[in-house]
């Protein structure tokens, strides 16, 4: 049975639908992100679970209980914010104590708790601190130290590592996730960065427009994108247009160029599709005329990524990107015709519908400094 | 180009301001000092500063000292919570431009205008005096008077409400949406975030908007001058009377006095710098 | 994008409060301001028309804002090539400077007039007996603070370094640089200290008192003490120049969203 349930939630800002029907059910123990562009109503969601703000439509239950109309003060969800939410007028160990005063709990066991807590984030020596004195990642340490002290139902992470360097953000999400399975407790996590969503969860939801566009676990999400966002916002994918020619062998046409692709089995001829093709997929030598599902083409340009190298070749009106290992990209420098073969079997298709635009991404801002 | 040779020549610029600084400002203040401490006709002596120890002018201190006091808490926790009402989410954005704006000619707007506006409004003939007897309720029948201590703290909390609200504001905009959100989420009410959060984070800037509410009202002259003619004895008035001698001319004992307000300025700042000090020590 | 909250009613409360309290006073001089001065009845423009025909007022007001200008001439001249240089080449004297700015306005002015009147005794009269003289040199240090934050908001809104040696690269004079290159890049600034050195030195009053001269206050007080609904009308006068200084300022202020020090003056 699951632990935590969003159930429809609506959430109107004026004419703008931050939530448009949201469902989650997620078990105990369980991590889960919610991934998406800003904007999407991820942090809307986090919020409404929170009690900082109702929802219009739905209900939110935790273990069994209703929690919608229950104030946020008596929830207990232990939250983290993006940054500069430690008060500044205690030490790192008065935030952290912070909630065990409030619930009255005797000073000795709260002084043991509190200990063990910093211990638990790294930082049991800066307990007498000012959160002035602690580094973004110190303070945001704290905060989750601070956030698991009132032994929540569940954490709630709002972007808590957008607002720190980029080897800090690693260090500290992997401390987070191991934090997050040594107390067993169920978490609900909200980012922009794919990267750290896949990287942690045990489920992802990517968000679009306020709605859920595909929700699974990390693997799924990156190997099966059941949409055209998802597919876009997960990882690096090619994405050809094309249009079905024979459905009964899987023959597709973009650009004057034949492909044979297993998924295309099976749809109607004359119907549009989007193949998608992950980079590290796509076969790349060095031009010899012949071959089956290959598309001829020049090398533009190369992007040394370290263990492999990212090479954009144009073919006709279309380009395409491949990955391959640095040590034989060198073999193919910019401007070298090249033959890239791609996968049958591995790409996958997508309906296109007529008036179905692509979706547009748009990079996510940090926070404002301070 | 040499340091040495131009250091000089980069003061020059400067030193009109410098003396004029020390003309109007340092001397004349300087010649407040010593005729504090110079006898009515020749030599130099304390008795004009002991001589502030009796009446009237210890009353007139007792005086001064309890109207600032009284105008900067009460000004002072009324403008924290206007401004606080004005700036807190929910409230109209257009509501803390126009109060900013108006705390702004208001908090100017002291003197003898200020004393009228009081008189027409809480005077004897005032509009509300006049309303109230003829609704049965007569507030000088309750022994209030606009003449008095109490009316002179009314009329000053006409600038002292608005200087609150200007100096403040900033303050209460450093309260981040966060912390209010974070103690809630931690379990606390509302009431126990300002007791261990919003408090204590505003209170150095609320310590330092009270001392500069105590010194606006105790420098005051003209609102009380013109309200009260002389009634209500307060110092910059019993300095105002002496100094242009119609009681009695002893220009000494007017710097005596000035000198006097110098020193309850000065323990004020003894007060309040250890105190602010303490308040801040979470902060750089 | 965030929540359409309603206003919470004890924020409500609290405005309200803070509205009557503001505008009751202005809404009963006002009602007074239109009674006969000799009924007592409503409502005449008699007493504002008493004022406009009182050759007392043009004179008194004429002397306050005439000292205004030159109070306002006398501190752009004192602080502009200052704040200017200090911010160009001495930059370790400007907390220096803002100290001695900040000064006056914690210094009573009552306290301020009986050195002033104690020290300047004796000098010759076209000083000492001349508003001009006395006067404007105590009005002078009551615009310190204004000024010189006014003005030092403005310098550090602009690159004085790069602007002056971009103009000394093209042949330009300190002077020159000073009054084509600076100054139109600190206009706003220098305004917005001149409409506030504006509103103090009109509603001025114990200085001007205790050194026995005869100013657009004085007048109004001495107006206080004999008529009575004249006075409402004066009162409601100054009030509305206080306004037109402070929304002058707002005006020239907006621009760069520069909030001036904006605090007590008129005390």
């Amino acid at each position: 049975m699951a632990y935590l349930e969003l159930q429809n939630l609506h959430r109107d800002f004026g004419t703008n639908k931050a939530l448009d029907g949201i469902e989650i059910q997620l078990g105990e123990g369980e991590f889960l992100s919610l991934l998406g562009p800003s904007g999407c109503g991820k942090t809307t969601a986090l919020r409404l679970v929170a009690g900082f703000d109702r929802p219009d439509q739905g209900r939110i239950v935790v273990d069994g209980k209703d929690v919608t109309r229950v104030a946020p003060n008596k929830r207990d969800m232990g939250m983290v914010f993006q940054a500069y939410s430690l008060f500044p007028n205690m030490t790192a160990h008065q935030n952290v104590e912070f909630g065990l005063r409030i619930r009255g709990k005797d000073r000795a066991d709260r002084r043991k708790r509190v200990d063990d807590l910093l211990e638990l984030v790294g930082l049991g020596h800066a307990g007498t601190r000012y959160p002035h004195q602690l580094s973004g990642g110190m303070q945001q340490r704290v905060a989750l130290a601070r956030a698991l002290a009132i032994e929540p139902r569940v954490l709630l992470l709002d972007e808590p590592l957008s607002a720190l360097d980029a080897k800090v953000r690693v260090q500290l999400r992997e401390e987070i996730r191991r934090i997050q399975l040594e107390l067993g407790i169920t978490t609900l996590y909200v980012t922009h960065d794919q990267e750290e969503a896949l990287s942690v969860s045990d489920h992802v939801a990517v968000m679009y427009r306020g709605r859920i566009e595909q929700m699974g676990s990390p693997a799924e999400m990156y190997t099966a994108p059941a949409t055209p966002f998802v597919a876009e916002f997960i990882g690096t994918m090619n994405r050809i247009e094309a249009t079905v020619v024979d459905p009964s062998t899987g023959t597709i046409e973009t650009g004057g160029v034949t492909l044979t692709v297993e998924a295309a089995r099976g749809k109607a001829r004359g119907d549009r599709v989007l193949v998608l093709i992950r980079p590290e997929t796509v076969e790349v030598a060095a031009a010899n005329g012949a071959g089956a599902n290959t598309m001829t083409g020049e090398v533009l340009t190369h992007t040394f990524l370290g263990p492999v190298t990212r090479l954009k070749i144009v073919s006709g009106q279309s380009s395409l990107i491949a990955d391959m290992p640095t040590a034989r990209a060198a073999a193919l420098p910019p401007g070298s015709k090249v033959d890239a073969a791609l996968p049958a079997t591995e790409a996958r298709l997508l309906d296109l519908k007529d008036d179905e635009a692509l979706p547009q991404i748009t990079e996510e801002p940090g926070p404002a400094g301070p | 180009m040499s340091g040495r040779r131009r250091l000089p020549l980069a003061w020059i610029v400067t030193l009109p301001f410098f003396a004029y600084t020390l003309l109007f400002m340092f001397l004349p203040a300087g010649s407040v000092l010593i005729g504090a401490f110079e006898g009515k006709t020749h030599g130099y002596t304390i008795s004009n500063v002991t001589t502030l120890f009796h009446h009237p002018y210890i009353d007139a201190f007792k005086t001064s000292i309890e109207i600032s006091g009284t105008t900067a808490l009460i000004g002072g926790a009324v403008g924290l919570a206007v401004a606080y009402a004005a700036i807190r989410e929910g409230t109209p954005r257009w509501v803390r431009s126009a109060l900013t704006t108006f705390s702004g000619v208001a908090a100017n707007f002291g003197g003898i205008p200020l004393a009228f506006a009081f008189i027409s409004t809480l005077g004897p003939l005032g509009i509300i005096t006049v309303f109230g007897r003829s609704h049965g309720w007569d507030p000088t029948a309750h022994g209030f008077s606009l003449f008095s201590k109490t009316g002179v703290e009314l009329a000053y909390m006409y600038f002292q409400l608005p200087l609150m609200i200007l100096v403040i504001s900033p303050a209460i905009d450093g309260l981040r949406k966060e912390w209010r959100e974070a103690s809630s989420n931690l379990g606390a009410s509302q009431l126990q975030f300002w007791r261990y959060v919003g408090v204590p984070v505003l209170m150095p800037s609320l310590l330092g908007a009270i001392i500069l509410l105590f010194g606006n009202a105790f420098a005051a002259y003209a609102t009380a001058y013109s309200l009260t003619a002389g009634t209500v004895n307060i110092v910059p008035i019993l300095i105002g009377a002496y100094y242009s001698g119609n009681v009695l001319n002893n220009p000494h004992l007017a710097q005596a006095m000035a000198f006097g307000m110098f020193a309850v300025l000065a323990v004020m700042m003894v007060f309040y710098i250890p105190l602010q000090r303490r308040a801040a020590r979470w902060a750089k | 994008m965030r929540p359409t909250r309603r206003i919470a009613p004890t924020a409500v409360i609290w405005l309200l409060i803070a509205f009557g309290y503001f505008f009751i006073p202005l809404i009963a001089t006002f009602l007074f301001s239109l009674k006969s001065n000799q009924t007592g009845h409503c409502c005449t423009a008699a007493n504002y028309s008493w004022v406009v025909h009182s050759s007392a007022f043009w004179h008194t007001l004429k002397i306050s804002f005439l000292l205004a200008i030159e109070t306002i001439v006398i501190s752009l001249a004192l602080f502009v090539p200052t704040i200017y240089w200090v911010h160009l080449r001495v930059p370790k004297l400007r907390p220096v400077i803002a100290f001695l700015a900040l000064i006056p306005f914690v210094i009573p002015p009552i306290v301020m007039v009986v050195g002033l009147l104690q020290f300047f005794k004796g000098t010759p009269s076209w000083f000492y007996a001349q508003p001009w003289g006395f006067l404007a040199g105590a009005y002078v240090i009551l615009a310190f603070p204004y000024m010189f934050f006014s003005l030092d908001a403005g310098f550090r809104s602009i690159d004085v370094h790069t602007l002056t040696e971009a103009s000394q690269s093209l042949g330009a004079r300190w002077g020159t640089t000073l009054v084509k290159v600076i100054l139109p890049n600190i206009r706003s600034a220098a305004l917005a200290g001149s409409f506030l050195t504006l509103a103090i030195v009109m509603g001025e009053f114990t200085i001007a008192n205790l050194s026995a001269f005869n100013t657009f206050p004085i007048f109004i007080q001495y107006v206080n003490e004999s008529q009575g609904f004249p006075a409402a009308s004066l009162t409601l006068m100054s009030f509305a120049i206080t306004w037109a200084a402070m929304l002058s300022l707002l005006v020239v202020g907006r621009k760069r969203g520069q909030r001036a020090a904006i605090v007590a003056g008129a005390r």
